[in-house]
């Protein structure tokens, strides 16, 4: 399997783009015309069509270099992005070990991993880097675990400490967020990072997917889909960084907002590391326009249906309630308001 | 998930305890695992398949292959019997994954580690990772008396109470020296675990730094009808048979973790009760005593008990 990788941004001119065949294997989340929480949980087992962004464990897509460009110049510009609290040292060499692991595996071409007892050989392909080092001794790595292997995989990752009978947000690497801060959370509880969220509370979600979450089993990584949208193609829109990203959120008009109107959508993954018994938290977030969307008939329908009909303060809270007539009368032109098919891939 | 591992090596370490060695039969290495955490061991027995959890007592990092130790129980419900008896090298098994239940908290100053008997199994993987880690802890193991001491690596820093010996354990006087952010960690029997849980509380330590594990086999009792709201069936549940096991017999689905009363997994609602619920485990609030059962370990008495199941 060959990538050809894009060259693009994620800020300034936003370059930004989805080929073709990146926007069918978009992880559309609906998979019917209307929309309310679950605790859609399944387990992250290798499903859909060929190309599906389920059928690897660490997904790699034509964003790869980019993203990781991007991350690189968050991250020189605010370092707190990335944290890990003393106990949760060996929590990132699990982590470490388990991408390093799926990687060399699910991409043989990109990624390779020797292991010679605590004498580890990875290689890095795409990214040009052939490092060496020893298992569990973190001098010999340029950044601690976590970072390290962060810095080569796409997307958030939450590492979760387990104790006390709830998850604890004790280390991270978060770059491109739907406006949440490591910075703000770190050392926070399952219920405490989650009180932002509308209605959830009330409908006993957390409760539920807590004990889901507490009972994660080694080799048994869960899978959900979550979204919002985004003005612009935009990966860090933290609250650090409002003040460059907020007033773009107005930017938007009935002529544009195909084009910078962007569903967003979180492969929010779970895994239990093995040695540290903690929770590793993926969010890989992929981004479309409403434009590229509407190409798949099936979606352009039901993104019209969901979002016109999404209570107020759902769409208040995912960020675009101000933009929703713009975006309701722009997707309308595409629902011909035939029925649309079960499930989320394309017809 | 579970993997069929061949039992390699089996050898009494104490007049009731024997240690067990388990490899993946092409020699391919095994998933590390946290200290504390525990294996479930399926066994054909027969027409019987006994499912017993046990904690694993080697080194977590080393993937060459898992040990467990037994404790012999002639009134058990027959697995310990089993693997004593009738297992041995070169027998294959059904070894899940592991899971802990029993784990270190990671930001404690220091670990507190109480034991009585065979409930040292859980913090001999644990002292490998508290030694890895250079965590203080202490530790001490109850024990009637010497010939109950198991022949395991047992660290000479351990502190041994022989009943018999007139040894044995201050138990006021551990818990009261402990410096702020000492984490407690106990396992043995329910009395034990009680009689140290309380102590603690007595002393103020708080609730979150106290730490127990304890696995339950399912209480014998007398036999039962449940009604199955879900799937439409009746089932008697026997003498010696758990419900969770007359579920799965009936061939209705019911989620499962430790068997032991410890996980929540299995947590099931009652929809109608006219009789006595007889709590077993140590996972419901008494608040949930009336609305819920878990049927690995807790039982029902009376005339009408329907579940969702």
């Amino acid at each position: 399997m060959t990538i050809s990788f894009n060259k693009e941004t994620f800020r300034g001119d936003y370059s930004f783009h989805n080929s073709p065949a990146a926007i069918r294997r978009f992880p559309f989340p609906f998979d019917r015309d209307e929309y309310m929480y679950s605790v859609n949980m399944e387990p992250h087992r290798a499903t859909g069509p060929d190309d599906s962004v389920f059928k690897r464990r660490f997904d790699v897509d034509e964003h790869y270099l980019s993203e990781m460009e991007d991350r690189a110049i968050t991250l020189a510009r605010d370092p707190a992005r990335c944290q890990s609290l003393p106990h949760m040292r060996l929590a990132g060499w699990d982590l470490l070990e388990l991408i390093m692991t799926c990687k060399a595996q699910d991409y043989p071409d990109l990624f390779q991993l020797t292991r010679d007892g605590e004498r580890w050989r990875w290689v890095n392909r795409p990214m040009g880097l052939d490092d060496s080092f020893t298992f569990l001794d973190d001098s010999t790595l340029p950044f601690g675990p976590m970072e390290y292997i962060t810095r080569q995989t796409q997307g958030d990752f939450a590492v979760l400490d387990q104790r006390e009978g709830n998850l604890w947000m004790d280390a991270g690497m978060v770059t491109s967020q739907a406006d949440w801060s490591l910075d703000f959370d770190i050392g926070m509880n399952f219920f405490e990072w989650h009180a932002p969220v509308p209605r959830a509370a009330e409908m006993g979600i957390f409760q539920r997917a807590l004990k889901f979450l507490l009972n994660v089993q080694q080799d048994s990584p869960a899978r959900r889909l979550n979204w919002t949208m985004t003005v612009n193609p935009r990966l860090d829109t933290s609250p650090e960084t409002y003040p460059e990203w907020g007033p773009e959120k107005r930017s938007v008009t009935a002529e544009n907002v195909g084009g910078r109107q962007y569903l967003r959508v979180e492969l929010q993954s779970f895994w239990r590391l093995p040695r540290s018994n903690a929770l590793a938290f993926p969010i890989r977030c992929y981004l479309c326009s409403l434009e590229d969307i509407v190409t798949i008939p099936k979606w352009g329908r039901r993104l019209h249906r969901v979002i016109r009909d999404l209570p107020e303060d759902l769409a208040s809270y995912k960020g675009f309630v101000v933009n929703r007539p713009l975006i309701v009368d722009y997707l309308s032109q595409f629902d011909d308001g035939q029925p649309t098919s079960p499930g989320i891939y394309p017809d | 998930m579970t993997q069929v591992l061949r039992l390699t090596q089996k050898q009494p370490v104490s007049p009731r305890i024997t240690r067990f060695r388990f490899e993946h039969p092409e020699g391919r290495s095994l998933p590390v695992f946290s200290g504390g955490a525990h294996v479930m061991v399926t066994m054909r027995d027969g027409e019987v398949l006994r499912r017993n959890a046990y904690s694993l007592i080697s080194d977590p990092q080393d993937s060459s292959g898992y040990e467990i130790a037994v404790q012999r129980e002639d009134q058990g419900r027959g697995g310990s019997n089993f693997l004593h008896e009738k297992a041995q090298p070169g027998m294959m098994l059904q070894i899940g994954a592991p899971v802990n239940l029993f784990g270190l908290n990671l930001t404690a100053r220091k670990h507190l580690m109480i034991a009585g008997g065979v409930g040292i199994t859980p913090f001999l993987s644990q002292l490998h990772e508290v030694v890895r880690l250079h965590a203080p802890f202490e530790l001490h193991l109850a024990i009637r008396s010497r010939n109950e001491l198991p022949a395991l690596a047992i660290p000479d820093a351990a502190q041994v109470h022989v009943s018999d010996e007139g040894s044995r354990m201050n138990l006021t006087e551990i818990l009261s020296t402990q410096p702020l952010g000492t984490h407690l960690y106990v396992c043995g029997s329910a009395r034990m675990i009680e009689g140290v849980l309380t102590e603690a509380s007595a002393l103020g330590w708080p609730k979150d730094a106290l730490h127990s594990e304890e696995f339950l086999a399912p209480a014998p009792g007398v036999p039962f009808e449940v009604n199955c709201a879900r799937s439409d069936k009746t089932l008697t549940v026997g003498a010696h048979q758990s419900l969770l096991e007359a579920l799965e017999a009936a061939g209705i689905d019911t989620p499962w973790l430790c068997r032991g009363g410890a996980c929540g997994q299995c947590e099931t609602d009652i929809l109608a009760c006219d009789g006595e619920i007889e709590h077993h485990d140590h996972w419901l609030d008494p608040a949930e005593h009336c609305s819920k059962i878990m049927p690995c370990v807790s039982r029902f008495r009376g005339a009408l008990l329907t579940i969702d199941r």
